[in-house]
């Protein structure tokens, strides 16, 4: 049992991490914003289950909580941001393939 | 093993505040500040294990609550509207 938290948490740990890396290496604010969220979010809710195995008792039902609240307002959030950084002019990479919400616009 | 955990955390909020430090354009540090806010959800999370404390669980559920609010508050005010929408 003890194995299988340690374990959890250190896939949740190298998630964060990489999301951070991405964070930094991609060239601009929708690639940015793709990469980092989805690992993040995934990362800290295997930390927070990793909480479940480890605490017990009480901790577990605020993990629990806490897990469901990020898995539904992470992307809310990175949603909302990315419609916002569009409509406020932002431009996109020069090496970007498509932009479908610019094409809708006229 | 928990150390572990704690030193990688922390080159994870070095890396956001770096971010937020050196973002070119406004959105690129509003991004930065809504991974870090998550990424020190996950920080309490370490803590409480380390301490097998439950109270810091309530710490990350308020972090977490708080850093969704001002992310969203943040992308509105970015696309220029009021805050009422």
């Amino acid at each position: 049992m003890k194995l299988t938290g340690f374990i959890i948490l250190t896939i949740g740990v190298l998630f964060d991490l990489f999301g951070c890396i991405g964070l930094i290496r991609l060239p601009d604010v929708y690639n940015r914003l793709q990469a980092s969220t989805k690992c993040v979010t995934l990362g800290t809710c295997l930390i927070l289950v990793s909480v479940m195995i480890f605490v017990g008792g009480a901790a577990t039902a605020k993990a629990f909580l806490t897990g469901i609240f990020i898995l539904i307002a992470s992307p809310t959030a990175a949603h909302a941001l990315s419609r916002a950084s569009h409509k406020a002019g932002i431009s996109l990479w020069e090496g970007s393939v498509c932009d479908k919400l610019e094409e809708d616009k006229k | 093993m928990i150390g572990f955990a704690y030193g990688v955390l922390v080159i994870c909020c070095a890396l956001c505040l770096y971010r937020v430090a050196r973002g070119p354009t406004p959105a690129d540090r509003i991004v930065g500040t809504d991974i870090l806010g998550i990424v020190i959800v996950g920080f309490c999370s370490v803590v409480a294990i380390k301490t097998k404390q439950e109270f810091y669980m309530y710490i990350g559920l308020a972090w977490a609550l708080l850093s969704f609010i001002g992310t969203v508050a943040l992308a509105k005010f970015l696309e220029g509207k009021g805050f009422d929408e």
